[in-house]
This record gives structure tokens, sequence and C-alpha cells, in this order.
């Protein structure tokens, strides 16, 4: 176990509305989250693709200035990161008694302003926005955060697939361990685009595209919600998926007792799925599949599954929550929470 | 902790021997920009290296999938890994870029908007697109088995990446580690920076002089070999260096203009140098981040000022991006490196280009090349974003 680290605050931005809440209501209905078509014209045809997007309704975003003129990926993460945080921490910090961490973890990230930036340069780059370039850099939306929570401790952007989240939290274990900060948050965002949406349907037409944010503040204060176990994850370049997948399933070394729940990555299509359902398939415990509700939201999709497991814990229906991710093209991951008992 | 092996790539040459030699000769290494169409910028030149039309041994398979910026890493790596005598191994990689495979999806943009669409090409570009398949496919090349980190925190990430890889082996969760930085030019940040009015309209940056305009921009790689000095020793490997010290803040001003007082740059040079148990005069060169914009090189002066206090004057600082450029993601891995060479060399690269000093250069601005005793370097990155990190190397038995 890492030394009494604890998740102790979860947010979450997601297709079934502005916070955790509105995530723990879809999954527990089940069924996908109706889509809406983002129609790409072009100049005698369109692209449409189906998508899951956060609802502008419902809205958390936190008023601050830098996300005036922030793109979506932002101002999730910045909904997402507040309510894991809390009002009363973001005092502490204020007042000079708490040092808070970020790690972002991403895949995509700002693409809204990328492909925008980019279509000016092509048609006249003397005339492109100086405005829109800094928002496309992958660490713009983790220095949003810690300006918005005032905060001049570490703060890192790691990119990778999904499974990135958990190596998000890996390092942020580093940090609380070594005392280079006294809390961390580790929040994963993407946004929804046609560049990344077209782009993840090439893989395959049954992905569902989604966005988002997920977020925990991770404390080294101890907590009902502790993180029990988090292996190193078996990469790619060392492990075929399928053996990586199955790698982790022992590393994590879980049994079904009943009262712990598993939490896989699970999109519903077999061919991407087959490597974590192979490691799984002697599991017959209860299981949830948060993307076969909240759709592909590829860097966020891990941080929905760590934010369900937490939720899950605290609801008091099991004592132990194991969270697997086989990535897409890097790794495969995995953790176990426990509740303290 | 100790570097064992390290490698470059630069514009002022494609190994670690070519670049001491430029560097030590305070040759510069601008020139046209040739990768894409910069008729419409104010500025045409940049640090672009001259990469061989073979290639250096890859398969055919292997060098189509890898874009411009890992091949740039690839050499760099594998120069670092040599020359720790290693052939790849377990071992984490760790490594940090800012633009990443960008030129890849630039491509997929523009090919989306031709129709009929090829969807095959598509999706190879969409896959070799993200890093995480670029560096998967390089750690696979290199032999490397351990897993992967990729930082991205703008134009720190290269010494961030360092920086932790220096802790994974600190605290025992990691005998050796493989990390550095890279970034190649591409279209969409040559006009970004551009756009910002942060690119010299003469091509030549000018850091520290009073009269400066902006920066050049510059492409490259720098890695190490960070290892236990037990390791080493058990290796009885050649130690180029010892890491002593980092340090890493985020200077929260604004999103893309440091404090003017240099805050969080104070921040990272005092954490580094107090984890590395040396004072601000036990610096024999500081390796500045030295942009050559005017906003930066002030704060990063007024840093220097607060962080050396009395001793400011016999603090030596120069910055090589006035030879190279601004390597982005890749600068503070090849700057560590350059480092690396003023310690094993006894020399101190210089400031290039400074027809007078701002008046912030209270310090010792190097500019011309010269012979010293350099038994520690110290080095700066900042980055878009307020990334700050500190690094501090020292000869072998001085930690």
């Amino acid at each position: 176990m890492r030394k009494n680290l604890a998740i102790t605050g979860t947010g979450a931005v997601t297709p079934a509305g502005w916070g955790v809440d509105a995530m723990m209501a879809a999954l527990a209905a089940g069924g996908t989250i109706p889509h809406s078509l983002l129609e790409r014209p072009l100049e005698a045809s369109a692209v449409v693709t189906p998508v899951l997007r956060v609802p502008a309704e419902g809205s958390t975003t936190p008023k601050f200035a830098r996300l005036r003129r922030s793109s979506p990926i932002s101002k999730f993460a910045a909904a997402a990161a507040m309510e894991a945080l809390g009002a009363s921490r973001l005092a502490e910090i204020a007042a000079g008694r708490l040092r808070v961490g970020v790690v972002f973890t991403l895949t995509n990230g700002c693409v809204n302003y990328s492909k925008r930036f980019f279509g000016e340069v092509l048609a006249d780059p003397a005339l492109a926005s100086p405005i829109l370039f800094p928002e496309t850099v992958f660490n713009a939306p983790a220095s949003h955060l810690s300006a918005m929570i005032g905060s001049t401790s570490p703060n890192d952007s790691l990119i990778g697939d999904g499974s990135g989240f958990l190596t998000g939290i890996d390092l942020a274990a580093e940090w609380l361990e070594r005392g280079d900060v006294d809390g961390c948050l580790v929040v994963a965002a993407e946004e929804i685009d046609w560049l990344s949406s077209e782009a993840l349907r090439h893989y395959s037409r049954d992905f569902l595209p989604a966005e988002g944010a997920g977020a925990i503040y991770l404390d080294s204060a101890g907590g009902p919600v502790l993180l029990h176990h988090l292996p190193d994850p078996l990469p790619y370049n060392s492990h075929a998926r399928q053996s990586a997948a199955g790698g982790i399933r022992q590393a994590l070394d879980v049994t079904d007792d009943g009262h712990t729940l598993l939490i896989d990555s699970q999109s519903g299509i077999r061919r991407f799925d087959f490597p974590e359902s192979a490691a799984w398939s002697d599991w017959s415990g209860p299981r949830w599949s948060p993307k076969l509700v909240l759709g592909e939201s590829m860097g966020a999709a891990t941080a929905f599954q760590v934010v369900a497991a937490v939720q899950a814990l605290n609801s008091g229906r099991f004592h132990r929550a194991v969270v697997s991710s086989a990535g897409a093209n890097q790794q495969a991951a995995g953790m176990v929470l426990e509740r303290h008992r | 902790m100790v570097v064992s092996g390290a490698g470059i790539v630069s514009p002022m040459g494609m190994d670690f021997a070519e670049n001491a030699l430029g560097f030590r000769a305070g040759r510069m290494a601008f020139s046209p920009v040739t990768l894409f169409d910069v008729s419409r910028q104010r500025s045409g030149t940049a640090g672009q290296v001259h990469l061989p039309d073979s290639s250096g041994g890859l398969s055919r398979r292997a060098a189509s999938r890898m874009d411009r910026g890992t091949r740039l890493a690839w050499l760099a790596a594998r120069e670092a890994l040599a020359q720790a005598g290693l052939s790849g191994g377990a071992m984490p990689l760790i490594v940090g870029t800012s633009a990443a495979a960008m030129p890849i999806g630039e491509n997929y943009y523009r090919a989306a908007h031709v129709l009929p669409e090829n969807r095959r090409a598509q999706l190879h570009r969409v896959e070799t697109y993200q890093p995480q398949r670029q560096m998967t496919d390089m750690a696979r090349l290199l032999g490397v088995e351990g897993r992967i980190r990729i930082v991205s925190n703008a134009c720190a990430s290269g010494a961030n990446a360092i920086g932790q890889a220096f802790h994974l082996v600190r605290s025992g969760r990691a005998e050796r580690v493989l990390a550095g930085g890279y970034d190649a030019l591409c279209q969409l940040v040559f006009a970004g920076f551009d756009t910002l009015q942060a690119l010299s309209p003469a091509g030549i940056p000018r850091p520290f002089d009073a009269a400066r305009d902006g920066l050049a921009l510059g492409e490259g790689a720098g890695f190490v070999l960070v290892e236990s000095a037990a390791s080493a020793k058990n290796r009885g490997a050649r130690v180029i260096a010892e890491i002593t010290g980092y340090g890493a803040a985020t200077d929260i001003h604004h999103l893309t203009q440091p404090h003017p007082q240099g805050d969080a740059a104070l921040l990272t040079m005092r954490a580094a140098c107090e984890m590395a148990g040396v004072s601000p005069e036990q610096i024999d060169y500081l390796n500045s981040h030295g942009t050559g914009t005017p906003l930066n090189d002030i704060a990063e002066g007024n840093a220097i000022q607060r962080w050396a206090g009395e001793a400011v004057s016999h603090i030596k600082v120069s910055s090589t991006k006035s030879a190279i450029g601004h390597l982005l993601g890749g600068a503070g891995a090849v700057e560590s490196v350059i480092c690396l060479m003023a310690l094993e060399g006894q020399w101190l690269p210089a400031s290039l280009n400074v027809r007078q000093a701002d008046p912030v250069c209270t310090f010792d601005l190097i500019r011309e090349p010269r012979d010293a005793s350099v038994r520690r370097a110290l080095t700066n990155s900042f980055g878009f974003g307020g990334a700050n990190a500190t690094l501090v190397f020292a000869k072998e038995g001085l930690a």
C-alpha cells in the first residue's frame, strides 16, 4: 500500500452532466446516453459523426478570468477540479497553509483551438490569431488550474492513452510521499471536435466519441478511500496488449469475494476489448463498464472509472474496488482502492 | 545519481562530439527553413537540423512510421545508451515534448479536407500522430523495456523529464532511467510564435542584449542515462557527471508571460540548489533559459539577481539558444547535455550576438566561449503555462 494515501475528493463533467452525481446517476441507470450529430460541411457533402457531448445547461464552470478565452477542455477540467478540491481547501491554499500540486493527463488536448489556429495558418499565417495559439499547447489547461487555485506547486501534464490517468496518480503519489506537496489534484480531460472524433472512428465506426473531465484529490493525511495498490503499468513496447492486460490482472492480485467491484475499460467493441475481457474472464463479481454509458472519452476515460470507484466505495456497497485499464496504444494499468474499515 | 550516457542532436551537430566542437568554437547554426512554407511569416530562419537522407539503420517500415521529432529523439537516445555502454534493457523511459508529432497531425488535417478521403492513410496518420505510439515504437527499436512517461510542460518538458528520472532513481524505484526531450520544427508552432511576435524578425536571437527582439526556433533532442552511482560502479560505467538537484514550480502570473521578478524561477533555483546542498557562489556555470524575448530575459535576470544576492557578479551565465535556437520541449534536455559538455571539457559556451548587454545582466555574461574550471553547472527551463524547472549537475565526487 502507498503510505496512507487517500482519495478525499472527486469531480466529474461528463455527457451525463456537470458533477459526479450526474455521472453516477447515468451509470446507475445504464444504457448509453443519447448522442448528437457533429456535422462537418465540405464543398459538396458533409461528414457526420455521432458524438456524446457535455450538455451546455447546468454548467458549473468556475468564474475565472483566464477561462473566458479558453476552450471547453479547460472549462471541463476547471469544473471537475473545483468539485474535487472543495471550497475549504481553496481557502487553505489562499492562506498559504496547503500546497497543492496538479497532474493533468490527456490524449488529445485542445483540439478545437488547434484546428482553428491551423486553419487560419493555412489560409494566411500573417493573419492567424495570436489569442488561439497559446491555448493549443498541451499544458494550457493544467496551467489554468494552478492559476485558478493560486498554487505555485509543481504542475505536470502527461500525454498518453486513456490509462495514463493511473500514471498521473503514480506521479502525484511520488510528490506526496516526498513531501513536495500536501495534496494533489489529478485531472484528465478531453473535448469533442471533428478532428479527434473522426480520428477515433477511423479505428472503428462503432466508437462513440465523448468528452468531459474527471478529477480526484489525493491526500497524504488519510481518509475513507485508500489507495491500496498501484502496480507499475505494463507497456506495449515490451508486452503484447493481451499479455499486458493479463499481467496487470495478476499484479492487482484480487479475487472476487462478493464485496469487490471491478470497473473495467470495456468499450463494447470486441476486437478492442478482447485483451481485457480475456484477462478478467473468470470474474463473476460486480462489474461496471463506464464507457458503455459515457462513450469513449479517450484521455479522460480512466478518470471516470476511478471517480466511479471512489463513489462506489463511499456508498458503502463495496469494501474494495479494482480499476482496470487496457490502454489503446501505450500500456495496460490498474489500481486497487479500499474503504478504510 | 549519475549520468553515464548522453546523446544530442541539434542544428549544431548530429552527436555529442560535433556539438561540443561547435559550442566550444562559438558557432551559430541558423539557416532558412525548408521544411514548410514560411514566405508569409515575419521570420524565415531557424535552427533546422539537416537530417541525412539515409534512414540510419532503421528498417523501411520503422522509418515510415517515425515522425521527424522521434527520429531526432531516437538518434540522441541511441547515442546516450551507447555512451553508457548499454544496448537497451529494463528501464523506464521518460520523455519531454511539446509539439510531439505535430507535422503528422498537420498532414491529417490537410488530408481530411480532400475527398474521397483515403481512410487507411488517415488511420496511419492518426495512430502515428500520437506521441505514446511514437515513443513505444522508439523504445522497442532501442531495446528499452519499461514504462513510458511523456511529459508535456511546453518548453520545460525536457528538464522535467530528466528531473522525474532523477527522482525515480533517487527513490530507489528504478536503477536507471533513459530520459530526455525532443521537438521538431513544424508549421503550426512556427506560425504560433510568429503570431505572438516572439520570433526575432532578423532571425538571429540576442539573449540578454539590451536591444534583443525575440527568439529563433530550433529543433533537436537530448537524452541522458540517469543511473544510481552503485549501478554505474557495478557495471564499470564511465560517469560523465552527477545530478545533484532538481526544482520544479509553477508561475501563475500569465499563460505566456513570466512574472517580471521571476518568482517561480527563483523558487526552482533555490529548491534545486538546496537539494544539491550548494550555494549560488558554488555554481560555476548557469545555462539560462535565455530565449531572447524582452520579457523572459528580464524575468530570468531578476531571478538570478535575487537568487545569487551579493555573489551575482561572480555567476557565469550564457544562453546557448543564441547558437541553436529554442528547441521547445527539447530545450531543457539539450541544454542539460550542453552543461555536461562544459563539465567534461572544462569550458563555458557563450551567449552569442550580444552587442550591448541589458542592464539586468549584473552577472558575468559569457559573450565568447572560454576555458574555465567547471565543477557544478545549473540549467534553467521555463515554459508556456508557467512550467519552471532547474537542474544542477556536478563533477563526480562533489555531491
